[in-house]
């Protein structure tokens, strides 16, 4: 549930100002139908359309607009359903875009110069330096609601499906569009996503998982209270993910996210049954991993690193914890509402069958207030639940996928010491070679060496790619974590 | 905070009990005191008007004896007709003692762990039977709140097959047709509101027991936050162990509301629907014991029909004997009950208004508290 749930300070409520326009997205003017300039922002048309260039485009109205941001920030309330994602401005730092072909946006985004980039040396880095510039990252007038699920398909297969409608957005050829998706697609999605940048060093939110119990109740139809508040934990679940999937810089320009958001069909994601064989796949996997977690030592060369993942070890542990409490929490809370409804009924009979009138009359009042204290109890365990225990879920999961990059790091430093290893040899076996002086042989050796450099060179770099990656996603993460979390709980204590 | 069942039964706070004047409203039994396996409380009384103080002590057996003394003379007419007040259950021994079986046994007066509960229920018991017009001149009262030495439990044990046949009994008469009206409607609502009352009180027990749970799990919740601050230089991380702080404050807040919502439920509220089901329960019986007059009554008369001449002068005695105390039994049973019907509607407003009271105020301090630190969070946020 991250961002914008602040109550405004100065009391002012309401669905004033839905978004907040930066800058940048001066350029949806006339799409943007559904954008709210909010007033104290420079007025969006004045700013011209501005060039992928460099710089050009510094810091402007950036630091202007800094504290009118932020005080947008908090005057925004939004509605339950769709979420805002305005920027954080100061917060926030720019993600590298990705190593994949720029999709050339349709329409330009002035960037906001960040401080943080990174001197990085080589040719390829070189343009990635570039393209930093273009603050890919800033522009986020997405909104992105899950909402109507429908049973859809025969009975046994039926899966929620679900309408995205993400407004507005540089990349996207339309402004606002809705599909429908089933679950299965947002795993797939999910999985695609996993496989392309997991192992570059990038933080991919993880998304909710698959409940059989659940999936089946709903198919069958049962409408109790279980299965309602079922889907609409997975309902909200999808949208925290998508957000976050929305909000990385780099994972909004990967087609297949675009291809999710747009197009209205998508090929099925087979891959993502929870009892296929490429679950079974995915078991064998996640058990080779842990088995090479217990066999690769790496040496920490860099102590960042290292406190780092000692950092998110305990931030791990406690997490969890809280996580265990607040639901505990939410599990009583639940429960009095239920016993309160069940007194409340009882008062009421016991109302009923008095004889005297005044008494009589009392006691149904009792169990009238009874009552609306059990809804109050229940709508308070509800807003417990979202904000505190789903978040803190999400957050355990991330975590997760957090130790995953650092593993994947792990994994690529011990393919670069094995690449080293094998120069070793091959340089080894070349030198005995000269000595024997068989030259056809020589030449092989020779070519085999240089294979094997160009290899340890690309370990290295890929290495050092990696923790760069890492360092910048983690630092995202960090900030993003704290803000989401504070975020809540103030709209929890209003 | 007690409430003051003396003045509903009878507007003197003074009874003189065959020339030993009690101050009704002086009877306490301030605690509970556990001594090898048993529970003794100290039950305290103010002769009045020389304003002597007795503290003596009672085990829960010496109740039993006096409730046993109390059912027992047969001089006055109609004893059975009383509605006897209601005692609370036996507290059961300690080795076994887990929650659960406490709630079995006791209801609603096991939720409280130090017993407050169950001490105030008997201080009500006391202060009832020694306000009750008839009961009240029992000569054994004064020894009860005199004499040090107990009266043990000679009359305590009724036996499984006593209560066995009781019961066997009740369901024989249970539905026997009563003569009188009144009696009839009396009979068929009384055993719906047994019924009723039980339900209710079970539900506000779990409702108890519910608030309870939340407020241990408010507590882990805020220790469990308080794990999270750390000394940390990152400004990021400073904020968020500050939050953490604060909520974890806040959470406790919370906790001590839930804590003094469910104290409150159970002390007032709770009490006062046990001592009405109780009362019920008394009333049943005193019902029962009516109908058991009543079918003795009419056996003699088919005997007396039946009967050959020469034994017929002594079966219209018994006959007449047993007419005579149904007579007296029913008379008295009428009062009682309106009596009871009365008290019943004081016991519920007096508990209800007072229970209100209490909630009000918690939860306007509490309010009043959590709105502080809303400010307090709310001036936080905007020097973010």
């Amino acid at each position: 549930m991250a961002a914008e749930r602040d109550p405004p300070p100065a009391g002012s409520v309401g669905h004033a100002d839905l978004r907040e326009v930066e800058d940048g997205e001066d350029l949806f003017v006339s799409t943007a139908s559904t954008l709210e300039s909010s007033p104290s922002s420079p007025e969006p048309a004045s700013l011209p359309v501005e060039d992928v260039g460099p710089s050009s485009n510094g810091p402007k109205p950036a630091e202007i607009l800094l504290d009118d941001d932020q005080e947008d920030l908090f005057a925004e309330a939004t509605e339950e359903v769709s979420l805002d994602s305005p920027e954080r401005e100061p917060i926030l730092s720019d993600g590298p875009s990705p190593a994949i072909t720029p999709v050339t946006p349709t329409a330009l985004i002035a960037p906001r110069a960040e401080p943080n980039v990174i001197m990085v040396s080589g040719m390829f880095e070189q343009s990635l330096d570039e393209l930093e510039e273009e603050a890919a990252g800033d522009s986020f007038d997405i909104q992105i609601s899950v909402s109507d699920p429908e049973k859809v398909g025969k009975p046994l297969r039926a899966a929620l499906v679900r309408a995205v409608s993400p407004t507005s957005l540089t990349v996207f050829s339309r402004n606002d569009f809705s599909v429908k998706r089933r679950f299965s697609d947002f795993l797939g999605l999910h999985s695609k996503l996993a496989s392309k940048y997991m192992h570059i060093g990038y933080i991919v939110p993880p998304a909710p998982e698959k409940s059989i119990v659940g999936m089946t109740k709903v198919k069958v139809g049962k409408e109790d209270l279980s299965s309602t508040e079922f889907v609409e934990k997975r309902r909200s679940a999808l949208e925290r993910y998508l957000m976050r999937t929305v909000k990385h810089p780099v994972l909004l320009q990967d087609p297949d996210v675009l291809q999710f958001l747009e197009s209205s069909e998508l090929p099925r994601a087979v891959s993502t049954q929870a009892l296929s064989g490429a679950g079974i796949l995915r078991m064998v996997n996640r058990a080779a991993d842990a088995v090479n977690r217990m066999t690769i030592k790496m040496n920490e060369a860099d102590v960042w690193f290292e406190e780092k993942q000692q950092q998110f070890e305990n931030l791990d542990q406690q997490l969890r914890k809280l996580h265990g409490s607040v639901e505990a929490l939410v599990c009583h809370r639940k429960e009095l509402s239920v016993n309160t409804a069940s007194f409340a009924r009882s008062a009421a009979m016991l109302g009923n069958s008095e004889d005297h009138t005044a008494l009589s009359r009392a006691l149904s009042q009792l169990a009238e207030v009874e009552e609306k204290i059990d809804q109050l109890h229940q709508e308070q365990a509800y807003a417990d639940f979202y904000l505190f225990s789903e978040l803190l879920g999400d957050y355990v999961r991330l975590i997760t996928a957090v130790k995953a990059v650092f593993e994947n790091r792990m994994k690529t430093w011990s393919k670069w010491q094995d690449a080293q290893l094998m120069l070793q040899k091959k340089r080894e076996a070349e030198s005995k070679l000269q000595f024997t002086n068989k030259p056809d042989k020589l030449q092989q050796a020779k070519d085999e060496i240089k294979e094997w450099e160009a290899k340890v060179q690309q370990g290295e770099r890929d290495f050092e790619q990696i923790s760069k990656t890492i360092r910048k996603e983690v630092g995202r993460f960090e900030l993003i974590k704290y803000w989401e979390a504070f975020l809540p709980e103030a709209k929890a204590i209003a | 905070m007690v409430v003051s069942v003396s003045e509903m039964m009878d507007d003197a706070p003074e009874v003189s009990v065959s020339g030993f004047n009690l101050s009704v409203s002086s009877i306490k039994v301030t605690e509970a005191i556990k001594k090898e396996n048993s529970l003794v409380f100290v039950v305290g009384a103010q002769e009045f008007p020389s304003k002597k103080q007795h503290f003596v002590d009672r085990k829960f057996e010496d109740f039993e004896w006096l409730q046993q003394c109390l059912l027992m003379p047969d001089g006055i007419p109609g004893l059975q007709g009383i509605i006897f007040p209601p005692l609370p259950a036996k507290p059961c021994a300690f080795q076994s003692n887990t929650q659960e079986k406490m709630i079995k046994q006791l209801g609603l007066l096991g939720l409280d762990d130090d017993w407050k509960t169950y001490c105030m229920a008997l201080e009500m018991y006391l202060q009832l039977v020694v306000s009750h017009t008839t009961l009240g001149k029992n000569q054994v009262l004064r020894s009860f709140f005199t004499q040090t030495q107990g009266p043990g439990g000679q009359a305590g044990r009724k036996g499984i097959l006593n209560r066995l046949s009781q019961a066997l009994e009740e369901i024989k008469k249970e539905n026997h047709q009563d003569v009188d009206e009144f009696f009839r409607n009396e009979r068929a609502s009384n055993s719906s509101l047994v019924r009723l009352t039980k339900a209710t009180t079970e539900r506000l027990i779990a409702v108890v027991r519910t608030q309870q749970n939340i407020a241990l799990a408010c507590g882990h919740f805020s220790t469990t936050l308080h794990l999270g601050v750390g000394p940390d230089e990152d400004p990021a991380a400073k904020t968020f162990s500050k939050l953490s702080l604060k909520l974890s404050e806040i959470i406790i807040i919370v906790k001590k509301n839930f804590e003094c919502v469910a104290e409150n439920n159970l002390n007032i509220l709770g009490l006062g629907l046990d001592l009405v089901s109780r009362y019920e329960e008394s009333e049943k019986e005193m019902l029962f014991r009516r109908t058991c007059k009543l079918v003795e009554l009419e056996q003699n008369s088919k005997n007396l029909e039946k009967a050959k001449p020469a034994k017929k002068a002594n079966m219209e005695e018994i006959k007449k004997a047993s007419e005579k105390e149904f007579r007296h039994i029913s008379d008295i049973a009428r009062l009682e009950i309106q009596k009871l019907h009365r008290v019943r509607v004081e016991v519920f407003q007096q508990c209800l208004t007072s229970w209100c009271e209490k909630q009000l105020h918690a939860a306007r301090e509490t309010s009043s508290i959590l709105s502080q630190h809303l400010r307090a969070f709310k001036q936080l946020d905007s020097t973010e």
